[in-house]
């Protein structure tokens, strides 16, 4: 009874110190909700404007058609009408366009004569990605033309054709991927707020010395370092996942307790994590640089936007105490799957051993750490 | 007249600028901001993230084998984009789809062999994992790609011709191999760039007001533009020590080849790094406490620069509102002109207007800090 006193008391002073302070408040409130209404909107792979120029040195009717396609193309936004070679260049050099599609004098007769015309599309591969992401628009549109042309010529069809679905998300909108990925991001970024520099502020201001010679032994220190953080995570997360609901509406088909059962094992691991490295750094600078240390790795490796399944061998196996990627894969197999907890049970484990390891670790080093 | 000419500005900025690396070195963490960080985060991603899926597991139902089917799936098979996993029903399939042991189905049915040979021709059922949108589009257009390959070769096989009316051709310029670590690995110089600039100076002005040692400094006769001056030099140098090992990593280790200028990426980084740096002074000076400087820093610095920088997610295609917020983030700028220099040369139109963009936010950033810390004294 006593101890439940004790933890009660520092759970008291620590949420006392976190929002004492009104720009230490704002920060634990306002960001998490601003940021995942600009990041819901920013992260998509989905193109909706392709600056591109045309280059048409035929002006047979064939190739006024296909460019017609082009136009009606909503993703295509035409910048540029070109009439000789030496424009492509800079143009594509100043990235005012990212494809220039060229059509060659002979186009419109080559097709005519069944032997098949090339469509020549000069893309920026900087971001080599976006550029195959084009491609495959343009493609589209071609494929299209293509299928017209056979039709309104007679010409046979393909003797075999593809019918392709995508389930869990017909369209293959990648914000539905995205959403839930940045939930537990900034989740995560929330538990690393509360917890990655807690103890080490105590420690530089000397007032953890004062904690340890209290009657509170290290685990009570634990749980009433460790509550706040959950407890903050969980509120945050709630908001936003209210947002990202009714605001993005993103289908939410499986089971909320499922979700919120992964939540709360992945808030353990995250306070576990932020309060390993809190305990382990003797200033907040330290406490600071170990914070990204683990938060920037677990981001990019917990498969948010490059699949693990693409990662060489080693990596993926470091992915493996990556709490993030387990929680991702909750995420998305409640929201756009409909998974309860019997299909989730793979997740769960991993990341309560790394809930209870770090958590453990840390309380050790609470008593320890004494140089 | 002679104290006054001992103790000239120049040598107390020397003296300060002597006391910041002394701190640098006493505090491991700045000088493991500076390499080792880089360094370790470069390596791990740039062996780590790839967005070229390869090996993707793929189902291959066949209902009622036939020669004409076998040879169609075989076909997929030897693709070294699949990892093929042969399935007996369609259910058998389904289930390992939901499971996600395979992203994708091919599912040939009973009729195949007898549909082909009709005018409407045989359709191949494919079914996707939508959920990662991305790896479903690969997947399908990987499938496409096997499918047409499959139908030309059984054209001529036939000796008969199968005319693409307009076939794509297709000229990726600067990135001909489209290997995406070229285009990752200057991404990530930029962001861990901007992870190096703030978080060397997030906390070192809070610091000094937290334990007092502002006011110290203050009754010497050092004014405040030396004071931050002087933290401006210390870390700038350790900065670009940062600087120059992620760019030699990129270069040396990945082989992206550097097709600009190196000055003209000294310069832009120099410019960028004083950016960074001067947004690290303004959170620490308007947060006044260590902690909740900390705090910004975690909110402000990385996932703005991962996800609003153009690094991975396209710009061109955000809402207008969006857009504008990426405006304020300082990588947006840099993303755009190491991706430039890296791969395609001294532009100077890409170069110019972005470095114009980073000396204004550096000249703002410094500003405020000078303002403000102004300001607190009286």
């Amino acid at each position: 009874m006593n101890a439940l006193r004790r933890i009660l008391a520092l759970v008291r002073k620590e949420f006392l110190t976190l929002l004492k302070d009104p720009k230490s408040r704002m920060v634990l409130i306002v960001p998490p909700m601003i940021q995942l209404m600009v990041f819901g909107y920013a992260a998509s792979f989905d193109l909706k404007d392709i600056p591109y120029a045309l280059y048409n040195e035929d002006g047979g009717q064939a190739s006024r058609d296909l460019m017609a396609r082009f136009e009606g193309a909503p993703a295509f936004h035409r910048v540029a009408v070109l009439n000789a070679e030496q424009q492509i260049a800079p143009l594509v050099d100043r990235r005012d366009v990212l494809m220039v599609i060229h059509l060659g004098q002979r186009f419109s007769a080559e097709l005519l004569s069944g032997g098949g015309a090339p469509v020549q599309v000069i893309i920026d591969g900087r971001n080599s990605n976006t550029a195959m992401i084009a491609m495959g628009y343009a493609r589209a549109v071609v494929d299209g033309f293509n299928r017209d042309w056979r039709a309104a010529r007679g010409l046979p069809n393909l003797p075999a054709r593809l019918e392709t679905r995508a389930w869990f998300n017909p369209n293959l909108e990648s914000r539905w991927f995205f959403i839930p990925g940045i939930i537990g991001m900034i989740t995560l970024v929330t538990t690393m707020l509360v917890t990655a520099l807690t103890v080490a502020r105590e420690r530089e201001q000397g007032t953890f010395d004062q904690l340890l010679i209290t009657p509170m032994r290290p685990a009570e220190i634990l749980f009433g370092k460790a509550l706040p953080g959950f407890i903050v995570g969980h509120i945050q997360a709630t908001v936003i996942l209210l947002i990202a609901v009714f605001w993005f509406q993103v289908p939410l088909l499986g089971s909320v307790p499922a979700l919120y059962g992964g939540l709360a094992l992945f808030l353990m691991s995250g306070v576990g994590a932020g309060l390993l490295i809190s305990s382990l750094a003797v200033t907040q600078q330290q406490g600071l640089l170990g914070a990204f240390l683990f938060m920037v790795p677990a981001v990019i490796l917990s498969g948010f936007a490059t699949p693990i399944a693409n990662m060489p061998e080693a990596v993926q196996t470091l992915t493996l105490i990556d709490p993030l990627r387990y929680f991702l894969v909750i995420l998305r197999k409640v929201f756009l799957e409909g998974a309860g907890f019997a299909v989730l049970a793979d997740q769960y484990w991993p990341m309560a051993i790394i809930g209870v390891g770090a958590l453990g670790l840390a309380s050790g080093l609470f008593r320890h750490r004494l140089y | 007249m002679m104290a006054s000419r001992r103790g000239g500005p120049a040598m107390r900025l020397g003296g300060l600028v002597r006391k910041e690396f002394l701190q640098i070195v006493r505090d491991p963490s700045s000088i493991a901001i500076a390499f080792v960080m880089p360094l370790f985060l470069l390596i791990l991603f740039g062996y780590g993230v790839s967005l070229d899926a390869d090996h993707v597991p793929v189902a291959l139902v066949d209902e009622a084998p036939s020669a004409d089917s076998t040879d169609f799936l075989a076909s997929l098979a030897a693709s070294h984009y699949f990892a093929p996993v042969h399935a007996r029903t369609v259910t058998e399939a389904e289930a390992a789809l939901r499971d996600g042991r395979v992203n994708a189905i091919v599912h040939v049915r009973a009729n195949f062999a007898e549909r082909l040979r009709r005018p409407d021709g045989a359709p191949v059922q494919v079914i996707v994992n939508g959920v990662d949108a991305n790896t479903a589009r690969l997947a399908q257009g990987y499938v496409e790609g096997a499918w047409g390959s499959w139908l030309a070769r059984r054209a001529t096989e036939r000796g008969q011709a199968l005319t693409t009316p307009a076939r794509l051709e297709q000229r990726i310029w600067y990135n001909p191999e489209v290997k995406s670590r070229h285009y990752l690995v200057p991404g990530l110089v930029a962001i861990i760039m901007t992870l190096i600039g703030a978080l060397l100076t997030a906390l070192v002005m809070a610091r000094e007001w937290e334990r007092g040692t502002m006011e110290a400094l203050l009754v010497t006769p050092a004014s405040m533009s030396e004071i931050l001056l002087g933290k401006l030099i210390a870390y700038f140098v350790l900065g670009t020590g940062g600087m120059l090992l992620t760019v030699g990593l990129a270069v040396f280790l990945f082989h992206v080849p550097l097709r600009g200028s190196f000055w003209v990426l000294w310069a832009c980084a120099s410019l960028f790094l004083l950016a960074a740096l001067g947004m690290g002074l303004t959170i620490s000076t308007l947060a006044r406490s260590q902690f909740v400087a900390g705090q910004i820093a975690i909110i402000a610095t990385f996932l703005p620069a991962f996800l609003l920088s153009g690094f991975i997610f396209d710009i061109d295609s955000m809402p207008a509102p969006v857009r504008g917020v990426t405006h304020v983030i300082l990588a947006r700028y840099f993303v755009s002109i190491v991706q430039t220099l890296f791969l395609a040369g001294d532009v100077w139109s890409v170069v110019l207007p972005n470095a114009l963009a980073l000396a204004l936010m550096a000249a703002v950033f410094l500003g405020i800090t000078w303002r403000k810390s102004r300001k607190r004294l009286e």
